[in-house]
Formats: C-alpha cells, structure tokens, sequence
C-alpha cells in the first residue's frame, strides 16, 4: 500500500506552503512536492490601475521585500515614460536596493534558519526558533535582529516607513536621504560590519558539521541566473541578466527586457507557484535564483572584504557551490557587500541632491522593470493604454524561479533520509530546513516564527490516514 | 438683517436669519461633520453627515440646508447621530472600491478622515465592490469612479467657482456617475478649461493629478478657499 506524507504549514519561511512525500508500497519515497497553497490573483487586479499606482499597490505583494517590488515596478515605470532617470534617484534607489537584501537576508540568517543551525536540526521543536536562539546565545541573536533593524531603518530613512514605502516612483524617487538620518547609518556601519563578520565564521565553523545535510539539501547541477554589472560584479538595481551553466559558463548574457525569449512558465496542478525554466533548453533547463545563484553567475562582488569572501566561496569548486545549503553562506556574503556597498557610498552628495524625479507621459505602451530581490530577480512586466492604464501585468518572482530546484531538494532529502513509515521529526525539519535555504517568500503576510503547528499524516492510496503526527 | 436665538447643545446661540444651522453652529464653535459643503459652493444635502436632531421628538434633519429659526431646538452630538454618522461612512466605504493603503489621497482625505472622526474601526456591511472605470484621457488629471462618493463638490466647483459645468451627474441609484460634457472622456471634454478646481474640490482620491503615486496627493484645498473669498468679498488673501 502506498502512503503519502505531508508537512502543512512549512514554518519558518515567509508564508504559507506545505510539503508532501509520496511513499510507496514499502514505505520508500518516490517523490516530494512543495505545494504553494494560497492563491492571491495580484497580476488580475491591476488591470486598469494607472501605472503610476503600480509601485505602491505591488509593493503589498510582501512585507518582506517591498523595496524590490517597488523597484522593478518604478523601473518598468520609467520605461513607459521613456525618461532617463536622474543620476541621484539610481543611487538612492541603489541604496534602498543593499538595505532591503540587508535586512531580508538578516531575517532569513537569523530569526529563520540559524535555530536550525545553531541548535540543531534535530533539537526540540518547541524551542529551534528565535525564543530559543535568544535563550541559548542572547548576545547573537541580539546582534542579528540589530542587524534587520539596520537595515530596515535605511528603508524608513529613505522611504518614510520601513514596510511598504512608496518612495520608489516611476522616473525617480520622491525625495533625497535627509542628513541626519544619514548620520545614523554612519553610526551604525561598525557595528552591522561586526555582526556579518561573526556571522559568517559561525557559519563556516559550521559547514564541517553540517557536510550531511550539505551533500543532500538540494546539491544538483542546475544553472544560475542573476544580474551583474556591466564589469561583471554583483549587482541588485541594474545590468545584464547572466544565465551560467554548472560550470559557471555563461549560457546567456542579455538584457532583462529580453527575459521572455529566455525564461518560459508553466502552471502545476498542485501548486498556485508557477514553475519557470530556461527557455532554449524546454524543461529540463532548471535554474536557480537569488544568493547562490548570483554568486554564481558574478565574476566579483566588488567590496574588499565581501570579495575576499567570495574568493573563499567559489574555492570550494563549481560542485560545491551547487549546494543549495550554501544559499546561508552566499546571502552572508551578501550582506557583508551590502554593509560595505553602503559605507562606501553613504558620502555621496548626490544622497541629498534635489534632483531625483523625471516627469513625463506615456510615452511607450509597453515596459518591464528588473531588479534583484533578496530572493533573486524579479522581473515586472506591464502593458498599458494610452492613457497610462494597466493592460496586462505579468510579475516573474523568485520562489517561481526556484520552483523546480525546491521541489528536487526536497526529493533529495526525502529520499536520502526517509526509509519508511516510522519518520523522526527531525527528519522531517530537515525537509522544512531544505525548503527554508532557499528562504522562499510566498507573498503573504508574515507569522510568528516557529510558532505555527506542523501536522504530518500518512494518508493511504484511497485516502484514509493511516496515522497523523502534529508538532506545535 | 434680523437675528435669531436658537439653542444648539443646550447652548443659546445667536445667528442670523436665512442662515442655515450648520453656519450658526460653526460661527459659534460648534463641530458638525460634513462631507459633501463646501464653503463658498451652493449646498447639496447628499451625504446626510451633517444631520442633526432638531425640537423635541428629534427630527432629523441635515445642517446644511435647516435654517435657523427663533427659539429652535437643535442638538447636534447624540449617540443616535454618531451610530448614523458612522454608518453613512461605513455605508460609503461599502458601495465604491475605496483601499486606503494605495490610494494617492491616503492621509489626505475627507472620507478618510470622517470614517477617523466617527470611529469606524469596521466595516458591518457588505462590499459591494462595483465594476468601474478609471478615465485617465486628460492631459493633467484622472477620475477613478471606485473612489468617487458622488459628492457632487467637482460639479458644483466647476460650475460655480470656474463657470464651465463641465461636471455632471448621470444615472441614477447605484447606477449614478458624475460624468464630463455628455458622457464623453474627459481628455475630449470640449468645455474643460483644466483649471483644476474640480481636483480641489474633491474629497477623496477619485479626481486625481497624473503621475500622483500613493499618498501623494495635496488637494490643494486653501487655494479654492481663496478663490471663493476673492470672488464674493473681493479679498485676496493668502
């Protein structure tokens, strides 16, 4: 008899999903899912908004990464008008850019996985979250939810509030970084430096112990894709999108707006996330997005220090790096660039100018706005009438992109540690713990980490559950 | 011009005859929530917050339009009046498409502010969520008829302050719309001189400036103040 195990609600990731095992007759997995299970319908009502609005509604897309969505959003924006974006609004809206992957990466690193990491992927359920990191190591897990706030006061500083500021607009930014608030963040560089630092050699005295789950949390060749600069550095706000092989040869290296001639979806039965893959190579072209990928596909980071890191990372060989457990170390790395990408430009005067925000009319039917989310990119697409409303909007995000590596991963671990019906709760943490390296966000609101009930069952072919475990 | 002494609030307040009750409640400093007057425009009676119990069964009655009258009995601030004063709002909210959090007038509306000011801190009734449009074919500005409330400020403002009436009402029940010329889009409006008091007059976020973002919208409201007092006092203050 086959039985089938599902893990419902996935906790600790942003929003809600669940994972079902399909066993066979000897109780041996044949293959795993990972269902999105709620169903939102944005792109639909933004049919006839003015794209003028678009930033600021699709910004409530997440609360986790507005700063993204408002981004490719207002890029797409600026590309029905047509203007060329004042030189100080691009790094005003770079500067938002590092504090949002900042900030959502400190989320993910410290309230998320690190009880996982730190406390153990087999320690007692009730305590492997953020209560129990501060019970166990106050002093990091204080350091760790600075390091959000950091981050997440830059957003406010620019954008008026931390969630959801619609300050990114379409030919610009509304208003310059005032200086006091820039004084702050001058302030504070030292301390959000320290944390990443010490993060980062946690996490590499940690790899040794973790070589297990390393091999089997989703280590498959796929390819990567990501912006870089036009140097070939890291890049969150602009440049090429570079599709790498698992080698690291670049496949492809083109514009974002060329992204349907690369990128196709298609629609699962089982999940409300589309799957997406590399066009040219039809669905065997599985890539992933987001901080591995884009330490994958970039030829530096460009930060000294962040740089020496990188030079660590891509030593540890192209296999490797296809370990998707090593998304904690890439978004690390990514916070520390981002810390030292900050530094090096808060003395900017353009951060005060005046000058942030060109005016026009539409002036195209058509734009698609690119950026790196924390995720990986994000690709908004809208066409519009002549008067500027919406015709049609198509939103690419990451855990889309990741789709199909997510669902090998949790194969992967399914079929590494499951051998029948009797399944330890840590095993299946592990699987959570597979799906959360990769940090999905799945557009909803956010919940109290760890504090939701995870309810397995072992359901029979003709549905009967044939036992049920809840934890919480 | 002869005075009237009516109580308001227990209150005797002396007011001058012909003049409505919302105008001698105000002069003496005494709140009456509106939402469709205007100062300065001609009253219109149609959202019914002004309401206010008059003599001594209660008569409900709207403040802009009751004039005064010797020895009247008016109370204005009664747990009746608040109940329906929040339901009007609420009543509001539930017939247009109106979503504060990425609407351009966020922080800068008066339905906004009513439902603030009579503490709807829900909504009991059903969303009716209306199919409307939003016309964006003028050159400066844009109507979104899910957030128009059928105030009837822009026809009045572009009628009486500016002279075009370009602005009108059409249909009828929730079938109504205000609507340019004869149901034309706006942006062919022969009669739109674009001089904007309709924006102005506006209390919520339906009649917009292009290129408005969210919660960007500054109405504007003391400029058609001043027009209307450099009209009818010829005083041009600022």
């Amino acid at each position: 008899m086959a039985d089938r195990i599902v893990i419902d609600p996935v906790t600790r990731i942003e929003g809600h999903a669940k994972i079902t095992v399909q066993l066979d007759a000897d109780g041996r997995p044949t293959e795993a899912r990972f269902h999105v299970t709620e169903f939102r319908g944005f792109e639909k009502m933004y049919e006839g908004r003015p794209f003028w609005e678009m930033p600021a509604i699709t910004a409530r897309v997440c609360g986790i990464c507005p700063v993204s969505h408002l981004t490719a959003s207002a890029k797409a924006g600026d590309q029905i008008l047509a203007v060329r974006v004042p030189p100080a609004a691009v790094k005003l809206r770079r500067l938002a850019t590092w504090a949002q992957v900042l900030q959502s990466h400190a989320l993910s690193f410290f309230h998320l996985s690190s009880p996982d990491l730190l406390l153990g992927m087999d320690s007692d359920p009730a305590r492997r979250n953020i209560f129990g990191l501060i019970a166990e190591n106050p002093d990091l897990a204080r350091a760790g939810i600075r390091l959000r706030q950091f981050g997440q006061r830059i957003i406010a500083a620019l954008g008026g509030q931390k969630i959801h500021p619609a300050w990114v607009v379409p030919g610009g930014v509304r208003h310059a970084l005032p200086v006091e608030e820039r004084e702050w963040v001058r302030e504070r560089l030292p301390e959000a430096k320290q944390t990443t630092l010490t993060a980062i050699g946690l996490f590499k005295g940690l790899m040794e112990k973790f070589r297990a789950e390393t091999e089997v949390f989703g280590k498959f060749p796929t390819m990567h894709l990501g912006l870089v600069a036009a140097d070939g550095s890291w890049e969150t706000y602009d440049g090429a999108m570079r599709f790498c092989d698992a080698d690291g040869t670049t496949v492809a290296e083109v514009a974002p707006a060329r992204y349907q001639e690369f990128i196709a979806e298609k629609a699962e039965s089982w999940s409300f996330v589309k799957s997406t893959y590399f066009k040219p190579r039809g669905p065997a072209g599985v890539y992933r997005v987001g901080p591995l990928a884009r330490l994958n596909v970039c030829d530096r980071m460009g930060t000294p220090l962040a740089d020496r890191e990188f030079i660590e990372f891509r030593g540890l060989g192209r296999e490797a790096t296809n370990a998707s457990f090593l998304f904690h170390y890439a978004r690390l790395i990514e916070i520390l660039c981002s810390v030292e990408k900050i530094e090096q430009h808060l003395d900017d005067p353009d951060l005060q100018s005046a000058h942030v925000r060109a005016e026009a009319g539409v002036n195209s039917p058509e734009g698609v706005g690119c950026c790196e989310a924390p995720r990986g990119i994000l690709f908004h697409h809208y066409k519009v009438t002549d008067d500027g409303l919406i015709r049609s909007a198509n939103l690419l995000i990451a855990t889309a992109q990741n789709n199909l590596a997510m669902n090998r991963t949790v194969t992967q671990i399914a079929k590494h540690y499951i051998t029948g019906r009797d399944v330890p709760e840590g095993i299946l943490n592990r699987l959570e713990a597979g799906i959360r390296a990769f940090d999905p966000c799945l557009s909803c609101s956010t919940h109290a980490a760890g504090q939701m009930p995870l309810h397995v069952e072992l359901v029979g072919p003709d549905g009967e559950v044939v036992s049920s475990l809840r934890r919480g | 011009m002869s005075a009237v002494t009516l109580t308001i609030n227990d209150r005797l307040v002396t007011a001058a005859a012909g003049e409505t009750v919302l105008a001698a409640a105000r002069a003496a400093g005494i709140d009456v929530p509106t939402l469709c007057y205007v100062d300065g425009l001609s009253a219109h009676g149609g959202c019914r917050l002004c309401l206010v119990e008059v003599g001594a069964g209660g008569r409900l009655q709207p403040a802009c339009f009751m004039p005064v009258a010797e020895g009247m009995v008016v109370r204005t601030d009664t747990d009746r009046l608040a109940e329906y004063r929040r339901m009007i709002v609420e009543l509001l909210f539930a017939e247009g498409n109106h979503v504060c959090s990425v609407c351009v007038a966020n922080g800068n509306c008066e339905l906004q502010d009513a439902a603030a000011a009579t503490g709807m801190d829900h909504e009991r009734f059903e969303y009716t969520y209306p199919k409307r449009a939003v016309d964006a074919s003028h050159d400066r500005f844009g109507i979104d008829h899910n957030r128009c409330v059928l105030c009837t400020r822009c026809v009045r403002a572009c009628d009486e302050l500016e002279g075009a009436h370009t602005w009108d009402v059409a249909g009828r029940g929730a079938g109504a719309k205000v609507v340019t010329d004869l149901n034309q889009p706006w942006g062919e409006s022969p009669t739109c001189t674009s001089c904007g008091k309709c924006f102005m007059a506006c209390p919520t976020g339906a009649i917009f400036r292009k290129g408005s973002t969210v919660a960007e919208t500054d109405h504007g409201r003391d400029r058609l103040q001043f027009l209307v007092a450099a009209r009818e006092k010829k005083q041009w203050i600022v």
